[in-house]
Order: C-alpha cells, then sequence, then structure tokens
C-alpha cells in the first residue's frame, strides 16, 4: 500500500513513533508539529490520510479539523484523532470538528494500521 | 541501533523540554501572570510527557503524570481555580514528575511514599477526587467499538493493488439479487440498511469502504438504493442520495456489523435485523424494486453508472454524478472497466475539486503557502568542535597569508591585496557563524534554579524569592554546562548562610521573604553572572575567627574587610555551625572558586553586614577566538583584548604625574588614572619608561576601573585564535593565553585584571620582577 500518510502532532516522541510504525506498514509519512505547521504542509502536500493530535500549540487539533474540512484540497481526505481512555466529549467534539474516526492511545500499532485501513482505500 | 532505542532516547531529551516548559508555565502561574495559553501549555507538556511514557510502558511514570494531567486539564477549562496552594502543589508535583522522568530513563526508583503523597495533594484538589484521577491501565474501548483485527479478503472480483473492491463487482452483486430475493440465507441471515448523511462524506467517510467492511465479514449481497437521486442538474455534489441494502449469512455476530459502522453510525440511517425476524415493517421487495428499476434498460451491469458519467462528460459544469468521496476511486478503477472513467478524471477536478489527480488544479487554486517555520538539526558536539577546531587554524592561516603577502611587497591596492583583504573578511564571517551554533543562552542553566531554591528553602525553613535576569545571555556552549555547578553553590550559599530566617528578618524590618537575585550579562567582553542576597551579609567576626582557628592566617593578621571576605575562598574553610549537608564541610566556596579558574574566570564578594552580599562570577565567552590589538612591548609582541581597550592615547611631557614612591598616574582630559609599565608587571624587566615615547592604551578592568598601560607599538588589530597557555604551559598571572601570529611567532595574551592585580600587589620597581610563576 503506497498510501501517504500525514502524522500531526506536538510530541516529538510521538511523530517518531507514528513515523516508525507506519513505515513498517510501508506507508509514506509526512509530519507536521501542530495544527497551523500542518495546514502549510497540507498546501503542498496531498496525503491520503491524516492523523493529528488533540492538543498542540498555536492550533490544536479541533482548529485543525475544522480548518482542513472548511476548504483546500485536502477538504475529503480521512482524518483520524486519537483519544485517551473514555472521554466521550472529547470524541464527540473532533466527530462535530469533522474527524473521520478515531485511535485509542497510547497507540497499539495494529489497531493504527487498521484504522487507517478503515478510512483508507 | 534498534529504531525504538532512538525513540526512547529522543524521549527522554523531549521531557527535559518538557520539565523545562512545565517549570517556567508553573513559575508563571506562581507569580499571577499565566494566561490560558500558559496553562495550556502546562497540560499540554504533562500530557505528552505521559503519552510518550504510555508509548513506552513506564507504568509508574505514566500513573502519576495521570493524576497530575487530571488536575490541570480541570484547571485549564476552568472548572478548578489555580489559587495559590493548588500551584504550590502544582509545584511539588512538577518536581516528582521530574524524578519519576529520570527513573525511568535511568532504571532507579522514585520516593515511593512521596510520590503517593503528592498524588493524594493533587487529588484533594481534583473535582471528582480520585475516582476522576484514577488511572486504568488499560484505556476502556469506546463503546459500540470492538477492535478485533479483522482480515479483510484483498481478493474482491477484479481487484487492482491499490483499489481492492470495484464498483462493477458491487453493482454485479446487486444486478444478481432480484435473481434470489428472499431466500437469501432463509434462517435468519442479516439485512443491513444503510443511509449515509451528507455528514458522513463530509467527514470523508467513504461509503464504500464501509461496504468492503461488511463484506469482509461474509458473503455479502449488497444493492444500492437510489430513489432519492436526482437529476444531474438538481444534485448538489456534496449530498447524499444512495442508500444500500446488504444482506450477510446469519454466521456473521452482530457486534462485528455494528462494529464495521463505528466510524460513522453518527451519521447514517442504520438498521441491522434479522431476515424474517421482527422488523416486519421492512418492506423487502420495496428495497428490491427500488434496486431493480433503473437496470430495465441495462444489459451490463455497469450501465448505470456508465450513463450518468457520460452525461457529465458532455457537460462539464454540470454537478458529479456520485457523492465527492468514490471519487478518489474513479481514476483507480479505470484501468479495466467498461465505463470511460479516463474521460472522466480531468472533469473531476472542475467538479467535485477533491481529485487527488490534479495537483496542479488544486494548487493554482489555493493561497501562496505560508513560510515555513525555523528548521532545526540535532549535530554531535564532536563535530561542531572539530569544526571550530578547523576554523581557528583557517584564521591563523589566513593571517599568516596576509603578512606573506605584505611582506612580498605587493602593494596595497594590488589584486592580491584586495583579494586577500576579501577573504579576510570572509574568513571573519565564517569564523563568527561558527562560534554562533555553539553559543547557547544562559537559561538551561537558569532554569534549574528555581526547584534548587524551593528545596533549600525548605530544608533551612526560610522563605526564598528567586528573581532571573538576563537570561538569554548567550555564552559558549561548553562554558554554559560549567555554570551551573558555581550558580547552585552561590545560590545554596546565598540561601542557607546569607539569608535569615524569617523571624530574624522581621526582628530586622526586612520583609519575611528573602530575595536572591541571579543575573547574567555580558561585559567587556566576558559574561558577568553575579548572585546577590538581601540577607545578613558576611559575618566577618566570625569568619576571622575560624579562619585563625583553622590556621589559614595568623591571629594578628591585620586584613581589610574585603580581604576577610575572600577568606571564604580559602580551601578547607566553613563557617557552618551545623554541618548541614548543603554546603558545609569546606566543600563550597573554595570549588566554586578553582571551578570557575579553570574556566579562565573569576569570583569576587562585596559584602554589607546586614544588607546582603553579591557574588560576582566573570568567565571569558568563548575559549576559542579574540579580537585583539596587538602592541609590542620590548622585544615581546602582545595582544590586548580589543573589548577591553576604551582608546589609546600618546601621553604628553606634562600628563604624567608620579604617586607614592614608584607609581604614576596618567592625566586624561580631566582624570587621573594609574599608569602601568606594561613590561615591568609581567617581569620582562624595566621598560624605556618614557611615556611620551610610548602609548598608552586606555583599559577597563574589572577589579580597578579604567587603568591606562604603556607599550611602545601599536602593531594593528587582528582576530587571534585562542590557545591556551595553562593546557600547554601553566597558569601565568597577568597572561590569559597566548596565540600565533602571521609571522610564526607566538604572541601572549593579556589579562587585564590579572595584569592589574599583579601590579597592585607588588607596584613594580627598577630591579624587581613582579610577576609570579
Amino acid at each position: 500500500m503506497n498510501l501517504t500518510i500525514l502524522a500531526v502532532d506536538d510530541s516529538r516522541t510521538i511523530r517518531e513513533m507514528l513515523g516508525h510504525t507506519l513505515r513498517q506498514a510501508g506507508y509514506q509519512v509526512i509530519t507536521a508539529e501542530d495544527g497551523v505547521h500542518g495546514l502549510e504542509v497540507l498546501q503542498t502536500e496531498r496525503p491520503d490520510v491524516i492523523v493529528t493530535d488533540i492538543n498542540m500549540p498555536r492550533l490544536d487539533g479541533f482548529g485543525f479539523i475544522e480548518a482542513v474540512r472548511a476548504e483546500g484540497a485536502s477538504r475529503t481526505s480521512p482524518i483520524l484523532a486519537p483519544t485517551t481512555e473514555s472521554e466521550p466529549e472529547k470524541k464527540a467534539r473532533a466527530r462535530a470538528a469533522g474527524a473521520t474516526g478515531w485511535i485509542v492511545k497510547p497507540f497499539d500499532p495494529v489497531k493504527l494500521i487498521e484504522a487507517i485501513r478503515r478510512v483508507a482505500a | 541501533m534498534d529504531p525504538m532505542d532512538a525513540i526512547r532516547t529522543t524521549f527522554f531529551i523531549e521531557c527535559d523540554e518538557l520539565l523545562a516548559q512545565l517549570e517556567e508555565g508553573l513559575m508563571a502561574m506562581e507569580q499571577g501572570s499565566a494566561d490560558s495559553e500558559t496553562i495550556n501549555s502546562v497540560f499540554r507538556a504533562v500530557h505528552s510527557v505521559k503519552g510518550g511514557g504510555g508509548a513506552f510502558g513506564l507504568d509508574p511514570l505514566v500513573r502519576f503524570s495521570h493524576v497530575f494531567e487530571t488536575l490541570l486539564d480541570q484547571i485549564r477549562s476552568s472548572q478548578v481555580e489555580a489559587t495559590e496552594s493548588v500551584v504550590a502543589t502544582l509545584l511539588r508535583a512538577a518536581d516528582m514528575l521530574a524524578d519519576h522522568v529520570s527513573a525511568a530513563r535511568d532504571g532507579g526508583g522514585v520516593d515511593e511514599a512521596r510520590s503517593e503523597q503528592i498524588a493524594a495533594a493533587i487529588m484533594s484538589h481534583t473535582l471528582g477526587g480520585s475516582s476522576a484521577a484514577a488511572y486504568q491501565p488499560q484505556p476502556d474501548e469506546i463503546e459500540g467499538l470492538d477492535f478485533k483485527p479483522q482480515m479483510i479478503s484483498l481478493d474482491l472480483p477484479s481487484a487492482e493493488p491499490a483499489a481492492d473492491f470495484d464498483i462493477s463487482a458491487l453493482l454485479a452483486g446487486a444486478a444478481a439479487a432480484p435473481a434470489d430475493p428472499v431466500a437469501n440465507d432463509g434462517e435468519g441471515g442479516w439485512i443491513v440498511n444503510f443511509a449515509p448523511h451528507a455528514s458522513l462524506y463530509a467527514k470523508a467517510n467513504d461509503s464504500a469502504l464501509v461496504l468492503r467492511e461488511l463484506s469482509g465479514l461474509g458473503e455479502a449481497v449488497i444493492s444500492v438504493n437510489d430513489e432519492a437521486l436526482p437529476t444531474l442538474d438538481e444534485m448538489d455534489p456534496a449530498g447524499a442520495y444512495l442508500g444500500w441494502t446488504v444482506r450477510l449469512p446469519a454466521s456473521v455476530a452482530e457486534e462485528d456489523i455494528r462494529d464495521a459502522f463505528a466510524f460513522v453510525d453518527d451519521d447514517c440511517d442504520l438498521e441491522i435485523v434479522r431476515e424474517g425476524g421482527g422488523s416486519a415493517d421492512l418492506d423487502i421487495s420495496a428495497l428490491l424494486a427500488g434496486a431493480v428499476e433503473p437496470r430495465t434498460s441495462a444489459e451490463e451491469p455497469a450501465d448505470l453508472l456508465s450513463s450518468l458519467l457520460q452525461e457529465v462528460v458532455q457537460s462539464p459544469p454540470a454537478a458529479a454524478p456520485a457523492p465527492p468521496a468514490p471519487a478518489p476511486v474513479a481514476p483507480a478503477t479505470a484501468q479495466n472497466k467498461p465505463f470511460n472513467l479516463m474521460d472522466l478524471a480531468p472533469h473531476v477536478d472542475e467538479l467535485t475539486q477533491s481529485a487527488p489527480s490534479a495537483p496542479v488544479q488544486a494548487q493554482a487554486a489555493n493561497a501562496p503557502a505560508a513560510p515555513p517555520p525555523p528548521q532545526t538539526i540535532r549535530v554531535d558536539l564532536d563535530r561542531v568542535d572539530r569544526l571550530i577546531n578547523l576554523v581557528g587554524e583557517l584564521v591563523i592561516n589566513q593571517a599568516m597569508l596576509a603578512q606573506r603577502v605584505m611582506e612580498s611587497g605587493a602593494g596595497k591596492a594590488t589584486d592580491v591585496n584586495l583579494a586577500i583583504t576579501d577573504l579576510e573578511l570572509l574568513t571573519r564571517n565564517i569564523q563568527d557563524s561558527v562560534m554562533a551554533i555553539r553559543a547557547q543562552p544562559v537559561k538551561s542553566v537558569f532554569q534549574r534554579m528555581p526547584r534548587l531554591v524551593r528545596e533549600v528553602g525548605e530544608a533551612t525553613h526560610k522563605r526564598v524569592r528567586l528573581v532571573t535576569e538576563g537570561e538569554g545571555t548567550e555564552v559558549d556552549k561548553t562554558v554554559v554546562e560549567k555554570l551551573s555547578d558555581p550558580i547552585t553553590h552561590m545560590i545554596r550559599n546565598a540561601i542557607d548562610h546569607g539569608l535569615e530566617t524569617p523571624a530574624e528578618r522581621e526582628a530586622a524590618g526586612k520583609p519575611a521573604e528573602g530575595t536572591v537575585r541571579l543575573t547574567a550579562a555580558h561585559r567587556s567582553g566576558r559574561i558577568v553572572i553575579e548572585v546577590s542576597d538581601d540577607g545578613r551579609g558576611v559575618d566577618r567576626v566570625r569568619v576571622k575567627a575560624k579562619a585563625i582557628e583553622k590556621g589559614l592566617i595568623s591571629a594578628d593578621a591585620q586584613m581589610t574587610d574585603e580581604e576577610i571576605d575572600n577568606l571564604i575562598f580559602a580551601p578547607g574553610f566553613s563557617t557552618a555551625a551545623t554541618v548541614s549537608d548543603i554546603s558545609g564541610r569546606g566543600v563550597g566556596m573554595d570549588v566554586v572558586k578553582r571551578s570557575v579558574q579553570a574556566l579562565g574566570g573569576r569570583i569576587t564578594i562585596i559584602s554589607t553586614p546586614g544588607q546582603g552580599s553579591r557574588f560576582s562570577l566573570s568567565l571569558p565567552l568563548t575559549l576559542a577566538v579574540l579580537d585583539g590589538m596587538v602592541v609590542t612591548v620590548g622585544d615581546q609582541t602582545l595582544v590586548a583584548p580589543l573589548t577591553t581597550i576604551i582608546e589609546s592615547l600618546k601621553p604628553r611631557a606634562g600628563d604624567v604625574r608620579p604617586l607614592g614612591p614608584s607609581n604614576f598616574v596618567l592625566k586624561i582630559r580631566d582624570a587621573f588614572v594609574p599608569l602601568i609599565d606594561t613590561g615591568a608587571a609581567l617581569g620582562f624587566g624595566k621598560s624605556k619608561f618614557d611615556p611620551t615615547e610610548g602609548v598608552a592604551l586606555l583599559v577597563e578592568s574589572d577589579v580597578a576601573g579604567q587603568v591606562a598601560l604603556m607599550v611602545d607599538h601599536i602593531q594593528g588589530q587582528r582576530q587571534v585564535v585562542i590557545k591556551s597557555l595553562e593546557t600547554n604551559y601553566k597558569p601565568t598571572d597577568g597572561v590569559a593565553a597566548a596565540t600565533i601570529l602571521g609571522d610564526g611567532r607566538v604572541a601572549l595574551i593579556l589579562d587585564i585584571d590579572g595584569l592589574v592585580t599583579a601590579h597592585r600587589k607588588a607596584p613594580p620597581r627598577a630591579d624587581t620582577l613582579a610577576m609570579t610563576g
């Protein structure tokens, strides 16, 4: 599968882990470190799937998802957001913002890949 | 290296940064100057530590972070107010978190009791108390989301590698449906009715993928219901008009079916019923009629879509025939399908604005890209060191080249000379840039101090406030690291010995809380770090008595106040009445002084009884390069640091006045400054010392204000590479280091303060050597 995944997270450790896991599964990975950076990257890249954290400086996940859904070439790209434990309000908020689906944190590589398969051809 | 090891290392480096960010934010909260962004950044710091920790299975760390994070989350959403006592708990929690991180990294343990205690304190402030903050090691599954790794078969009919389903197959299934109306399984197979809303597509979910999921559960029979599909000119490309009915074998578990809709169940009408079961109101034949109807005119199952698409090709402005989501599929299925999707492809862009196959188009429609954020990379320090060394050699080489060219007699205006000048400029630029690589703000050292102040304050039962200034002051990386110990000792000392207890302070009319000021600044080409307190100052009587007791001075020694103050730097000295493990046992200021001197620095103390003390630590900015004024004294060439030189002048006869038996002063404009015979001060022997034949350099020294140094000639300004005399020879008063000049000779670099001090101690007399070894 040669999909490109954009991983947006302010934690360098998480970005590296996501990159490592996804590349092992055969995906191409690009990264951004917060919502603003993510939007900048999206101006020149067309990832097939976007995975974004919620808590980030400058522009958080909710803001980022809303901005992506508002306009631009990635408007209809699948977006996955993490939720930790069970926080129904956060999940609902992410969905209201336009997230396609979610992944449970801490990341289980298998579940991560599954979620990506669910939303991308 | 296993990639996970590398990422683990990255994690701990990141933890350091996060802990610093946490500390900074909490300090702001403590001072009441935190805005919502600060509080958010505090939350995020702990959240990220927890996140990374979770990824590596560092349970105790994660447990503690979770409790901490929960309270911070409540604070940032204004459910809990950040009162003074709350912030105090947060600060303690931050210290504990740092301990957990260290333990996780180095494999040690933490003080469990203390961790529990602080966690309890946190939970006492948390709404919902322990239950809200309790960490469940296994994250609860989101309701309805029962992720079992599912083997989804990729062998759907005519599957391409990148597109593992295809419309014609689905529609073929649909066409086949009417042939077996109700008797698919007969006994309780599933009927799933699925009608997406527009919101489903808006969130980039793809019905086709959901249907694929279902197909993977068992043999699925899918039929589409397009009754609601309007004509092309009425269609909204973002609208949802299609529904599907999927029949699955009874062997499939209901929860697996629900699971396939996990991401979309809020955005569609979904009905999952057993065939022939409860939902009598389900009109299967009506559904089938709806599914069958458009096919009356077609033999090929694909004709419906084909005809729709053909229309689209002929009328570009019209809406796309399908919701945007399946559009990405279109090019992929183009290869061997009967429809003319390849014709369609160029038009898809215009129609749906979401084509993956037209990046040019997409980009043209976008606003100009914003400038990318500044990037950083990590570099091994060894490489930087090597680079700095090589650049140093380059500078020396360039100087030699310039010298040779000059000696060869080429005139100033020749091409060669101009080229050399360019080269010099270039080399200088390279050097500045390279030095800047290694320069770091002292902030990283200063940031550890608030915690130290808290701990020492607690241990000595004193109330202390730390004020810092100038943390952006930059200094070479190697110097920065060495600052930590001296500053730590100075602060400990200030709190332990300098500050009085709150009771004593109030009795003395001072505020109960003592203040320790930590500042950094550039001064005369060096970095000066000061630690001052508003405590009781050096107790001179006690210090002197102690020194006599320790045999450091004789009982009847006459000492100035300053000299007594400086006794605290003498090795083996300690005035602690009880030896606390904070700064006693003679391991204190003398250790500080030694390590400072090893760096080529200096430490002094100024104390006012009852008002406080100030330690002043001065260090060279960089250990590598210097801008200097090259001068000759006798037959020696010396270099004076340019940053210390205020001006140079030729004294006139009447300006030199004697002061006492063997000193001179120089009149400069309206002031007199001490005049030093440089050669004599350094032990070269008395120079001619007819000041009117030489040049006076007016310099600024830390210890004596302005001083004039007599030299014979000024040769010029040059940037020189510092080579340590200490490591190659031994420390020498008045000489900071040495360098190699363009002509290959060694020139000594003057240490102005050292020179002045040496001069003062033993004023030069015609027949003595003042220089001490």
